[in-house]
């Protein structure tokens, strides 16, 4: 067995374990855990097919940021596990009814073509260059417009998440911007009459 | 030696364990939105393998826009999810029934 069968049926078996145990595990954190291990298993066979930078952007966008939101948040709510857990294999036919045709459907199709069973020459030209290199000129000149609407996208998700998640609390001090805006010269100002120096002075005692 | 039906099958097994995780975690939000990162998973590694195969990068710029946008996804969901537990102490679906009429 040459080395590259042994790390993919490796990276493989790996993959769907950790995902077996993603649907299966009781509490999320260990959910959520296994789809870390999911996460750096998909990247190493990344690796094998040489998409480099994408198998580090996978672990870093994945496991450093969206991974660790997962937990955070899991941990921040507080979970009934024993209802959710009620009734939890009512479903299993009908789950492994419709995974399994899906399943056969898709190894019937892929099974059909003969013609990409074989790996076709690498140019040299990625070889030498780099993935890192070529994916960034492509995605600087031919994709430019999806690359700027992707800042779009996580930009709006920004917002979108602040905007969701701010919580006013009652005890803040605040300035309304709206009385602030609509104060006259009659709020805030008094004009009172006066005696004036040389008018008649009020006796102290 | 390893082919591309290989690395199908692969993706195409993730994805239908994801699909059961689905039908079996029904009652728990968390647990269908990582199914669904599990989904995505699936497609991108159809799309990095196929982009090797061919000999073709477009693949892989296809697999970042899909990270990009799972990120947000993953982002607006959760905060979503904080939300709904914030107002109504609990995630489960089947108390989710606000809506209905």
């Amino acid at each position: 067995m040459s080395f590259e069968n042994f790390s993919f049926y490796m990276f493989a078996t790996v993959l769907i374990g950790a995902a077996l145990s993603v649907i299966f595990s009781r509490n999320p954190v260990h959910a959520a855990l296994s789809l870390v291990l999911a996460f750096f298993t998909a990247a190493g066979i990344w690796l094998m097919l040489e998409a480099e930078f994408l198998a580090i952007s996978l672990i870093l966008v994945y496991v450093g940021a969206v991974m660790v939101l997962f937990l955070f948040v899991v941990m921040m709510l507080d979970i009934n596990l024993n209802r959710m857990r009620e009734g939890y294999w009512n479903y299993l036919l009908p789950a492994l009814v419709v995974s399994g045709i899906f399943l056969a459907e898709l190894i019937v199709l892929i099974g059909g073509r003969v013609s990409f069973s074989k790996p076709l020459e690498v140019p040299a030209a990625i070889t030498v260059e780099g993935n890192t290199l070529q994916l960034g000129r492509l995605l600087y000149t031919e994709y430019l417009y999806a690359f700027e609407l992707a800042a779009v996208i996580l930009l709006v998700a920004i917002v979108a998440a602040i905007a969701l998640t701010l919580r006013r609390r009652k005890d803040m001090k605040l300035v309304s911007t709206d009385e602030q805006f609509s104060a006259n010269r009659e709020n805030r100002l008094k004009i009172v009459s006066m005696p004036t120096e040389g008018g008649r002075r009020e006796d102290p005692s | 030696m390893i082919t591309l039906s290989h690395y199908l099958v692969l993706a195409a097994i993730l994805f239908s364990i994801s699909i059961a995780g689905i039908f079996l975690n029904r009652k728990n939000i968390i647990i269908i939105l990582m199914s669904i990162e599990l989904m995505l998973l699936a497609v991108n590694i159809n799309f990095v393998a196929f982009s090797h195969y061919l000999g073709d990068l477009s693949g892989q710029i296809f697999v970042f826009f899909i990270l990009t946008v799972a990120a947000a996804e993953a982002a607006i969901g959760l905060a979503i999810l904080v939300v709904l537990f914030r107002n109504l102490k609990t995630i489960n679906v089947d108390d989710i029934g606000e809506m209905r009429g």
